[in-house]
């Protein structure tokens, strides 16, 4: 099994990266996009097949290291 | 005073940290050099240096991988038993990821990496660390730094404020920080963790000795102590 883990910055947490991103596009003519936010995939492949297993799993990975919950969000995909 | 300094792989200031507390120490003893894969401690260590660099490579997040390290399950407990830790740049970063102090340090608002030295007040000194200071000295220590805006909710900068662990404020923020916070104390006001680089300064031949007090006020708290 697959597990695609999303982390992103809270929603009131400033993102330079995603600021610096949104002016870059500005620049080279992309309009109307009005935010951007950066964040980071990590992809796990999992001996477990149990999805609620699996997913239980990844979120104690999640709470433990991959995310630090201080300032990020998680979300997860199993497949 | 028995300080022990933990190495991780892409530590870089270990030796320098090594250095500024033998240099504090009445006895000149040299400080205990750690491997991050080393599970307990030494006994009768007083006080534990976590040393700035780019543990890991700063994979995943700054500290991230160093904080889950073999060795800082002991360094936590040291810390909740009352012992002294201190957390320079990619330590303070370190420190954070175990929750041993609160909040996190993001990449500076700039998005460019700051080597140089600023101007810091110093807020409080009311912590060991700081006893050698008068409260608004300004104090010049480099930073050298991709991460280390300081960003915490509004519920933990209150509660820093208000509990005065508050250590270092920046006269001219560089970073992007929070409150212009640099340098943050624990509740019991025994760990420190701070961005800029005490260790850096404490030899007139590296350009001056703002940061010897900051040892020095450690090893003094020990005598009295």
């Amino acid at each position: 099994m697959i597990a695609r883990v999303f982390v992103t910055l809270k929603s009131g947490v400033l993102d330079p990266q995603g600021e610096a991103v949104k002016h870059s596009l500005g620049a080279l003519g992309f309009e109307g996009v009005d935010k951007v936010r950066q964040g980071k995939l990590i992809e796990l492949q999992l001996e477990e097949t149990d999805t609620n297993k699996a997913e239980a799993q990844v979120k104690d990975m999640c709470e433990k290291l991959l995310a630090n919950t201080v300032i990020e969000n998680y979300t997860i995909e199993l497949s | 005073m028995r300080a022990a300094v933990i190495q991780f792989p892409g530590s870089n200031c270990d030796r320098d940290l090594a250095v500024a507390f033998q240099k504090a120490c009445e006895s000149n003893k040299p400080a205990e050099m750690i491997w991050h894969k080393e599970s307990g401690l030494p006994t009768g260590i007083d006080v534990i240096g976590i040393p700035g660099g780019f543990s890991f490579g700063d994979y995943l997040r700054c500290g991230a991988i160093a904080a889950r390290s073999p060795i800082m399950q002991a360094v936590v407990d040291f810390a909740n038993k009352g012992g002294y830790v201190l957390g320079i740049c990619n330590g303070f970063q370190v420190l954070t990821e175990t929750g041993l102090l609160p909040g996190a340090l993001m990449r500076n608002a700039g998005l460019k990496f700051i080597c140089k030295d600023v101007d810091l007040k110093v807020e409080t000194t009311n912590s060991a660390y700081l006893s050698q200071y008068q409260k608004g000295d300004i104090v010049t220590y480099p930073v050298a730094h991709h991460e280390g805006n300081y960003n915490a909710d509004a519920d933990t900068l209150k509660a820093l404020k208000a509990e005065d662990r508050v250590a270092l404020r920046y006269v001219d923020t560089p970073n992007g920080a929070m409150d212009d916070i640099a340098g943050i104390l624990s509740e019991n006001r025994r760990v420190l963790g701070m961005m800029p680089h005490p260790e850096r300064l404490n030899d007139t031949q590296l350009g001056g000795t703002d940061g010897h007090k900051l040892f020095q006020g450690l090893v003094e708290g020990f005598v009295t102590a």
